[in-house]
């Protein structure tokens, strides 16, 4: 019976998966995902799909913000590059989404580095105030560069297409959604054993040190600003596919607060919490609309109240959980897990 | 040149209620090295419950202002003794996350009570403008810019004399050395909370007597005022006075001129783009304390 957690070498240290139940699991858990679509609602899919895009974008923003430490208000701005340089290259130019979602990542994290430069003289405050303004600065290039992004009237987008394939609706769209999370959160979690990764924690930790470490703090943040943006930006691109319409209305900075809620809620420097605070975030409006749906009937009003109950439900799960857990679900779990792993002798 | 001028008399009665929300900020940041996102909050709160005390119980408005501001102070206590206390030691983003999840609960607050649509407010001020030289200015601009410098001298005198100012400006300065002198760091954070509530509460009023309503775009205001802070500098309660004068003048004379370029919207985005200017040449603003890092 096993009496401890114990890692007997680096290479146990460094795993990715920490038990050979917990690779099995996975696996598990992919394949009940990938057969969702056959049992599910429209409804239910169209919020799995929202979850999964939400996934990537709170993971790219956890990279940069949980991981190298630079606080980012600017993820919506990055989001709305993203889905608008999408709208063009599969609209305008008509390239196959093989191409799109690559090269709207691309554009994005070229954008993000563009936003990135100020971190080199800012840090902590500064820099959250730097990247707000850059989030009004593309919703203003959004709104009036009109022969590209259509202005306040947004612009569609058409469905994802590769030669005669064409994923129109939530079904087939899926399918290129799932794996394409799978393989971001595979890469984002192994970045962390490579030096590049170890070198956003060590800025983190301390960017003063990590310099005298020999970390060159400038060109990794610069980097981090870039992977970071990448995620981001595949999540627009997604994101675009799936709302086939989108303006500025789409991109508001209340959804920049949204993600960097999911990754206070999940956990700040953790793959597992970007995924966690994702889910619990975007799947939270969705029971309070269940909730005050099946309410309806004993409390009239309550169906008026919804869109200030969401608010609030939102700030309130924020406060909370920086009051009593500050370092997220994903932390909450490890201890939940590790105690049932040791059951009943956990001493 | 009467266009030029009527658009810098925007610009200072509006920079003025900046100034003011500005200094909200700055107390806070300079006792406590918080970044509050949920000043606007506090202005669209305070608006709207003075107009709620106003209406429901039927005193006279200045009875329903002063009640207003006492429900401020409780406010920005309990606040700071229910929620920032918890909060020291934790890193910045915690912080800031902080103030943003408070920021959405007031939002929710104030649309479960009173709605998304705009509510009118009471006329505050006579309204036969008065003209000076030759530019009809009304009276309620006069007012507001009046009340606003009245309470940055008040603000001003109460840092440099009262005890309780000169507390504040040593936990500024230092709150180790503040703790050894008898001072109650606490009592202090609880204060400026309380300071910051107040004078956003003033400037919710204010805002509401000019626009002639009140609506969740007040809440607006909270991230206008960062670019002022900025400017200012962010511990410096005179550069949130010339900061917020700056930054009105600035986002009329920018909307004034060049929407008509852009198509509108200038007004909006044009702080913004000054902010970034600030960090790239003069990150510290025009009055901050510069800060050195030492290893």
């Amino acid at each position: 019976m096993r009496c401890g957690d114990f890692r007997e070498s680096y290479a146990e240290d460094m795993a990715i998966f920490e038990s050979p139940v917990s690779r099995w699991l996975l696996a598990l858990l992919l394949a009940a995902l990938a057969a969702v679509p056959l049992v599910a609602t429209a409804y239910g899919l169209d919020v799995l799909l929202r979850v999964l895009i939400a996934v990537i974008a709170a993971t790219g923003l956890n990279i940069l913000t949980g991981f190298t430490g630079q606080i980012s208000l600017g993820n919506a701005a990055f989001l709305a590059v993203g889905a608008y340089s999408t709208a063009f290259l599969a609209g305008r130019l008509g390239l196959p989404f093989p191409v799109v979602i690559p090269l709207a990542g691309i554009v994005t994290a070229l954008a993000g580095m563009v936003f990135g430069v100020p971190s080199l003289r800012l840090k902590g405050l500064y820099l959250a105030v730097a990247t707000l303004a850059a989030h009004f600065v593309v919703e203003f290039t959004a709104v009036h560069w009109e022969s590209v992004t259509g202005g306040v009237n947004g612009i569609s987008v058409p469905a994802a297409k590769l030669g005669p394939l064409e994923l129109d609706g939530d079904r087939p769209l899926y399918f290129l959604v799932l794996p394409l999370t799978a393989l971001l959160l595979l890469f984002a979690k192994n970045l962390f054993r490579t030096k590049v990764g170890k070198a956003f924690v060590a800025i983190r930790d301390h960017d003063i040190s990590a310099e005298v470490m020999g970390v060159n703090v400038f060109r990794h943040k610069l980097l981090s600003f870039g992977v970071s943006s990448f995620y981001v930006g595949v999540a627009g691109s997604l994101l675009a596919y799936q709302a086939r319409i989108i303006s500025p209305e789409n991109f508001p900075i209340t959804l920049a607060i949204d993600q960097l809620g999911m990754i206070i809620i999940g956990g700040l420097g953790s793959i597992l919490g970007s995924v966690l605070g994702a889910v619990f975030i975007t799947a939270l409006p969705e029971l309070l609309r269940l909730a005050t749906g099946a309410l309806s009937d004993t409390f009239p009003g309550l169906v008026g109240l919804f869109a200030p109950l969401k608010t609030g439900l939102f700030g309130l799960a924020i406060v909370l959980f920086l009051v009593f857990e500050p370092d997220g679900m994903a932390a909450r779990w490890h201890t939940i897990r590790n105690y049932w792993k040791l059951y009943p002798f956990s001493y | 040149m009467e266009f030029l001028l009527q658009l810098v008399l925007n610009g200072i009665v509006i920079g003025s209620i900046y100034a003011l929300v500005g200094l909200g900020f700055v107390i806070i940041y300079k006792s406590s090295s918080i970044l509050n996102f949920a000043q606007g909050e506090f202005l669209m709160l305070g608006a709207y419950v003075c107009l709620a005390i106003f209406t429901t119980a039927r005193v006279p408005f200045a009875a329903a202002f002063a009640l207003t501001l006492v429900f401020s102070v409780v406010l920005g206590m309990l606040l700071e003794r229910v929620l920032l206390r918890p909060m020291i030691g934790e890193p910045v983003i915690s912080v800031i996350m902080l103030t943003l999840g408070l920021a959405s609960i007031l939002r929710a607050v104030v649309q479960g009570f009173w709605g998304t649509d705009t509510r009118p407010y009471p006329d505050l001020f006579p309204s036969a403008p008065i003209m000076i030289g030759p530019l009809p200015v009304s009276q309620g601009y006069l007012y507001s810019v009046a009340s606003v410098f009245v309470l940055l001298l008040l603000f001003s005198l109460f840092f440099k004399y009262t005890r309780s100012g000169i507390a504040m400006r040593a936990t500024a300065f230092s709150q180790q050395v503040a703790l050894s002198m008898g001072i109650s760091v606490k009592r202090i954070f609880a204060l400026a909370w309380s300071i910051a509530a107040v004078v956003s509460a003033v400037g919710g009023v204010l805002l509401g007597g000019i626009r002639g309503g009140v609506d969740g775009a007040f809440a607006l205001f909270g991230l206008k005022v960062i670019p002022v802070v900025i400017l200012g500098g962010l511990d410096s309660v005179l550069g949130a006075i010339v900061g917020g004068l700056v930054m009105g003048i600035l986002e009329n004379l920018a909307g004034g001129y060049l929407d008509p370029v852009f198509g509108g919207g200038v007004k909006e985005v044009a702080p913004f783009v000054a902010l970034v200017a600030i960090l790239t040449f003069k990150p510290y603003g025009l009055f901050g304390k510069v800060k050195i890092e030492r290893v």
